[in-house]
């Protein structure tokens, strides 16, 4: 069996491997291996083949490929090295990885620092729990965007969507564009769960209808679909009995969520987030298991993968200087989402890293809101705000506190609100409540 | 004199501002909402003459994959939408492309190319499964 000897090992190489593999190594770390189960880098990239990528983090409206293709020779300028068509099987504490691929058979890769960045996968209908028939013509919104965009197959000719997830959206415009009809698009709870302007392109400018509070209560069809019945749900999102009607249709897509692809990460033991799903990480997106870092979708699932870029540069820069033996030591700082919030990301903040750098938060609201504060509070006081025109569930909130804004005797246990953990309190108020600050302190 | 107001969601950019437009024979007389100058340019086109960057795959010929991802190099006027798409389902083309070759100059008359999104390889055989 081969061994192979780093300082950085990467598992995927998707958006967030890429990054954080190429930053790894410009931030001085030695060998650096990037492996993928793919034929090929970039991930989920390679498939999605509308426009839209990049433009925060490149000032250009690139499609997935061309985001991927950047980042791919961004990689391979940096020096890191790619293990393709690689199957990692197995992760340890004491960052040794166990792959397999059919040339080498097995490989042992022992790294000072391993990355995960597998991503996500998507829920499928066994995770939403349609009742009625199994025939054929049920896909993942995903499935169906490779089937389309890569292999040259159309999945049927008349569609309905489950969920507005952006996944989904843009599979509607993308089936209507290549001939098919795309009869509805169903979403169950009371607002979108895809950003607003894939609602516009894709759906209202193709004459789409989105039924919100409605989901599929019945599959028909033995061989293949022939159709569905939906509902209307009420406040508990339970079908309301007297509001079916029929669809007909011969494939229906689910757009209904992504969870992280963790495997690797319980096997090695860290601490997870019963929210996100993913990891509970450090500001240096560190898991809990020391040398074990995470980024990208495998963490929290993100819609903008400018923001899994930024996410997995905080992950190579970390592995980087654990592999050099410069982490940050001393005190931490727990996150906790507070009102209006679902989840916040990173878990844990070096006061070190608070004090001498913007530290990015990550957070998701619970519910749309308009005018509102995006506040950080510590021991009770508001240590950082900015302001926000909307927030909506489907579009990630990032909060940039910048250096020095907690330092650490306001995070010393006595101001942190009496508890023995001090902790960084995210919450989403109304704007109306404080009159105060004018023009909100931009990020 | 023409004058027409209207709410739109920005698609610049995923923030989806919410604008409220303004504009009077071909000018934008006022426009709320965006948070940059390009919902400004967004609002005006949109009520005067909307466009939309065109994303699709083309056949390739020996490829390491059958379909390359293309794109219209600028947004085309969304008129001319059904029209592109059509003659993109016509071209094939062989590998190997380069990003951002040209594979089909001024595309149904609008003046704009439509151009590949990956770089492809060639392969002698064909990929095995």
């Amino acid at each position: 069996m081969r061994t192979v000897e780093c300082d950085v090992a990467v598992v995927g190489a998707g958006p967030a491997g890429l990054a954080a593999a190429a930053r790894a190594k410009r931030c001085g770390a030695g060998r650096v291996v990037l492996m993928d189960r793919d034929r090929e880098l970039g991930g989920i990239l390679n498939q999605c083949i509308h426009n839209g990528f990049g433009l925060q983090l490149l000032s250009q409206e690139l499609t997935g490929p061309e985001y991927a293709e950047h980042f791919i020779n961004e990689a391979r300028d940096a020096g890191v090295e790619t293990m393709l068509d690689t199957m990692v099987l197995e992760v340890t504490r004491s960052r040794q990885i166990v792959a397999v691929n059919r040339t080498e058979g097995l490989i042992q890769a022992n790294a000072k620092a391993i990355i995960l960045a597998m991503g996500a996968r998507e829920r499928n209908r066994g995770g939403v729990i349609i009742p009625g028939m199994r025939p054929a013509g049920v896909f993942t919104a995903g499935a169906a965007q490779r089937f389309v965009n890569m292999e040259g197959y159309m999945p049927g000719k008349r569609i309905v969507v489950l969920g507005s997830g952006d996944i989904g959206l843009i599979m509607a415009r993308r089936l209507t564009w290549e001939g098919a009809k795309v009869e509805a698009v169903l979403e169950i709870l009371p607002f979108p769960s895809g950003l607003t302007r894939n609602i516009v392109q894709c759906l209202n400018d193709q004459g789409i209808p989105l039924y919100l509070s409605h989901t599929v209560v019945d599959i028909h069809g033995e061989e293949r679909v022939e159709g569905v019945t939906v509902a209307r749900v009420d406040s508990d999102l339970r079908p309301i009995p007297g509001t079916e009607w029929d669809i007909e249709c011969d494939t229906l897509l689910l757009s209904v969520g992504l969870i992280p692809e963790n495997e690797l990460t319980r096997d090695v033991g860290g601490e997870l987030d019963p929210v996100t799903g993913g990891p509970v990480v450090t500001d240096e997106m560190e898991t809990s298991t020391p040398g074990i870092f995470a980024c990208g979708n495998v963490v929290h699932i993100h819609d903008l993968v400018d923001n899994v870029t930024r996410e997995a540069w905080t992950a190579g820069e970390g592995a980087a200087r654990l592999a050099a033996r410069q982490q940050p030591g001393g005190e931490t700082i727990r996150t906790r989402a507070g009102d209006g919030v679902r989840y916040v990301a990173p878990h844990l903040l070096h006061l070190d890293n608070l004090v001498a750098r913007d530290v990015r938060l990550f957070m998701r609201a619970t519910r749309p809101a308009e005018r509102v504060q995006v506040e950080a509070v510590v021991g009770g006081k508001v240590v950082f705000s900015k302001f926000e025109r909307v927030v909506r569930p489907a579009e990630m909130v990032v909060l940039t506190i910048p250096p020095g804004k907690v330092s650490p005797g306001k995070a010393s246990p006595d101001h942190a609100g009496g508890g023995s953990h001090p902790e960084l309190v995210v919450r989403i108020t109304p704007r109306d409540r404080d009159t105060a600050v004018e023009g909100g302190r931009k990020a | 004199m023409s004058r027409e107001t209207a709410e739109l969601t920005c698609i610049v950019c995923p923030v989806g501002c919410r604008l409220r437009a303004t504009v009077e024979d071909g000018q934008l007389v006022e426009a709320q909402g965006n948070s940059c100058k390009r919902g400004a340019v967004y609002a005006l086109d949109e009520l005067c003459a909307p466009k939309r960057t065109v994303t699709s795959t083309v056949r390739v010929e020996g490829g390491f994959l059958p379909l390359v991802p293309v794109r219209t190099r600028e947004p085309i006027p969304k008129d001319k939408i059904a029209q592109v798409l059509l003659d993109i389902a016509k071209i094939r083309i062989d590998a190997p492309i380069r990003i951002h070759q040209i594979v089909a100059a001024d595309v149904a008359g609008t003046g704009i190319d439509v151009i590949a999104s990956r770089s492809m390889s060639r392969v002698s055989a064909p990929r095995a499964e």
